[in-house]
């Protein structure tokens, strides 16, 4: 109750809340106000916002509404940065709570394999399993999952480490527990809320790696996605820029919001560590 | 000399690494449907079996993946990275040529972020939760949120097209035959915008660690101590603080060396530079996957010099790290 009224004392935290909740908004108002193919011709190409009431923001090179692209484009990211995030921070969580929680080997090695992901850069890593395994939906989002958990397990490692000799998880070792249960039923409730509020720069980062994707045209080309229609732009950027431009606002506001609402988050949970 | 030894050391114990990351690479890379022949073969216009086969024997492609991974780490160790068959050269030499625009790149995107990252970090410490606080940490954010390949597109538009400032692409003008100082201006006035695109979010990241380390180390004693002997509050922060609370800072670039690295594939694509990055994105696009792994192994290297060379400073900056151990 303490940390919820810390959270809504803080209007960065509020503004973080609205834009993610707006966001959500758009992604489950889009099939009721687009129920048409986002991707399907619509009109003349390359109308200007306001030019043509029949599409508010414009139409791309191809045709296509730009809102409703839009729209369906805030499903797409949410989807892909909400099930990215959860894949990076399961993995996360379980190679940090073994090397934590064991220590020894076990901590040598995946200590090593954590270090190696880190030492690849990310975006470089995901090029190579897009260009291995193709760039449909599910890959791309498990892709970003397998590029974005290293930081994760660091974290969940170190308070692995600091949790396992606390008196809690020596009376329950006493008892005869198995380590599943210490892992699971003690430390872990513990090492999480950290986690959980780390869990928001990564889907940030899910989100941005996402679009970058897209606007390299090595994303899925089926689905709206707002760094897609942002490389679209591209080929027209001297004239109709507000191609490019628009999506750019949208991804831009989304990773705003995530941002805002984990560091709101994260000063409400630990009120020590609150910026002075 | 200590100091030495102790990157040293460091460097040393990145060698299982880099060895991990090959030949998890080399592994994952024999998943991937098609190789470089078939990429040839559909260059040419097709071909028969024969022909297919021939070349997979020309290129070593007929042995078993244990021998090829035993190869590939032998001809490594002589920095042999192989051949490219799109770019018909070894990837070595298509990769030297790539470099300099990237490491010119990195350099400039780094020094820009760390320089006002730094100045507006002081900046916002300095007047903490009044107004240039605000307004330094808002652009902050506002900065850590935006994608850099708009932020790319988007100064093209404004800068190239609109004002005219600055080219919109390119590493120099091709066909004005510039030699000397007039080469160098004309590569630098090609690097602002990039430059500005790729350091934009390390700015964000930067600013935001100075001001809290700032604010961190403003209230250890030996700044009271310094208050204390009546020195002025700028001499306090140049020669107090300023080399304590920077030290967040050198460990966050050799953290962010592979994701600024990763950042100009982005932004090379996005100018049209001739770097590394962009040669990532084209041999994606190519299925040149010799040339992809031979990136993603100097890439590795970069950050581990990269890394090597973070070390030192940090010593030279914290001379407890060398006493300590």
């Amino acid at each position: 109750m303490r940390a919820l009224k810390a959270f809504f004392r803080s209007p960065p935290a509020i503004i973080g809340l609205l834009l993610v909740l707006a966001v959500v908004a758009m992604g489950l108002a889009a099939p009721l106000l687009y129920p048409n193919d986002p991707l399907g011709l619509a009109g003349r190409p390359l109308q200007w916002p306001g030019a043509n009431p029949r599409f508010p923001l414009g139409t791309d090179p191809s045709g296509r509404d730009i809102a409703a692209q839009l729209f369906h484009g805030a499903r797409i990211s949410l989807l892909i940065g909400f099930v990215a995030t959860s894949i990076a921070v399961v993995i996360g969580i379980g190679i940090g709570a073994v090397a934590g929680f064991y220590g020894g080997a076990a901590d040598t090695v995946l200590m090593r394999l954590t270090e190696a992901f880190q030492t690849l850069p990310n975006f470089l890593l995901l090029l190579v399993l897009v260009a291995v395994f193709g760039s449909t939906m599910e890959v791309v989002t498990v892709a970003i999952g397998l590029v974005s958990w290293p930081p994760v397990a660091r974290l969940t490692r170190a308070e692995f480490l600091s949790l396992r000799t606390r008196e809690f998880v020596y009376a329950a070792r006493i008892q005869g527990l198995p380590d599943w249960h210490l892992i699971f039923r003690e430390v872990l409730p513990n090492a999480l809320p950290p986690v959980i509020v780390y869990a928001s720069v990564v889907m940030a980062v899910a989100i941005l790696l996402e679009s970058s994707l897209a606007f390299l045209q090595l994303s899925d080309p089926n689905v709206p996605s707002w760094g897609n229609l942002i490389g679209l732009g591209r080929s027209v950027l001297r004239t109709e820029w507000y191609v490019s431009a628009i999506p750019g606002v949208a991804i831009l506001l989304a990773i705003l919001g995530v941002s805002l609402l984990g560091q709101g988050l994260n000063d409400a949970l630990n009120p020590r560590l609150a910026p002075r | 000399m200590r100091v030495l030894a102790l990157a040293g050391r460091r460097l040393a114990a990145s060698l299982p690494t880099l060895v991990l990351i090959l030949v998890g690479l080399f592994l994952l890379l024999q998943l991937a449907p098609g190789d470089t022949v078939d990429a040839l073969m559909a260059q040419m216009g097709g071909g028969d079996a024969a022909l297919a086969e021939d070349l997979r024997r020309f290129y070593g492609l007929d042995l078993s993946i244990a021998a090829r991974l035993g190869q590939y780490l032998l001809r490594l160790v002589t920095l042999d990275l192989g051949f490219s068959a799109i770019y018909g050269k070894p990837v070595a030499t298509v990769i030297l040529e790539r470099l300099p625009a990237t490491l010119l790149l990195m350099a400039a995107a780094l020094s820009f972020a760390f320089f006002f990252g730094l100045v507006l970090g002081v900046l916002a410490a300095r007047r903490v939760n009044r107004w240039p606080d605000t307004l330094i940490s808002t652009l902050g954010l506002i900065f850590y949120a935006t994608p850099s390949f708009w932020f790319g597109l988007m100064a093209i538009v404004l800068f190239s097209v609109h004002l005219q400032w600055f080219p919109a692409g390119g590493f120099y003008e091709i066909g004005e035959g510039l030699t000397g100082l007039a080469l160098t201006l004309d590569i630098a006035r090609h690097l602002v915008l990039p430059t500005l695109t790729l350091g934009l979010i390390f700015l964000a990241i930067y600013l935001r660690i100075m001001r809290a380390s700032m604010l961190e180390v403003l209230s250890l004693d030996f700044v009271r101590t310094a208050r204390a002997k009546g020195l002025t509050e700028t001499r306090i922060v140049t020669r107090h603080v300023l080399r304590n609370a920077m030290l967040p800072m050198i460990t966050l670039i050799g953290l962010q060396a592979g994701t600024m690295l990763g950042g100009s594939v982005v932004v090379e694509t996005v100018f049209a530079l001739p770097g590394l990055g962009r040669l990532a994105y084209e041999s994606v696009v190519q299925r040149d996957l010799n040339t992809l792994l031979g990136i993603v192994f100097v890439s590795a290297l970069l950050v581990i010099a990269i890394n090597f060379l973070v070390d030192l400073l940090y010593a030279k900056l914290d001379p407890r790290i060398v006493s300590g151990g």
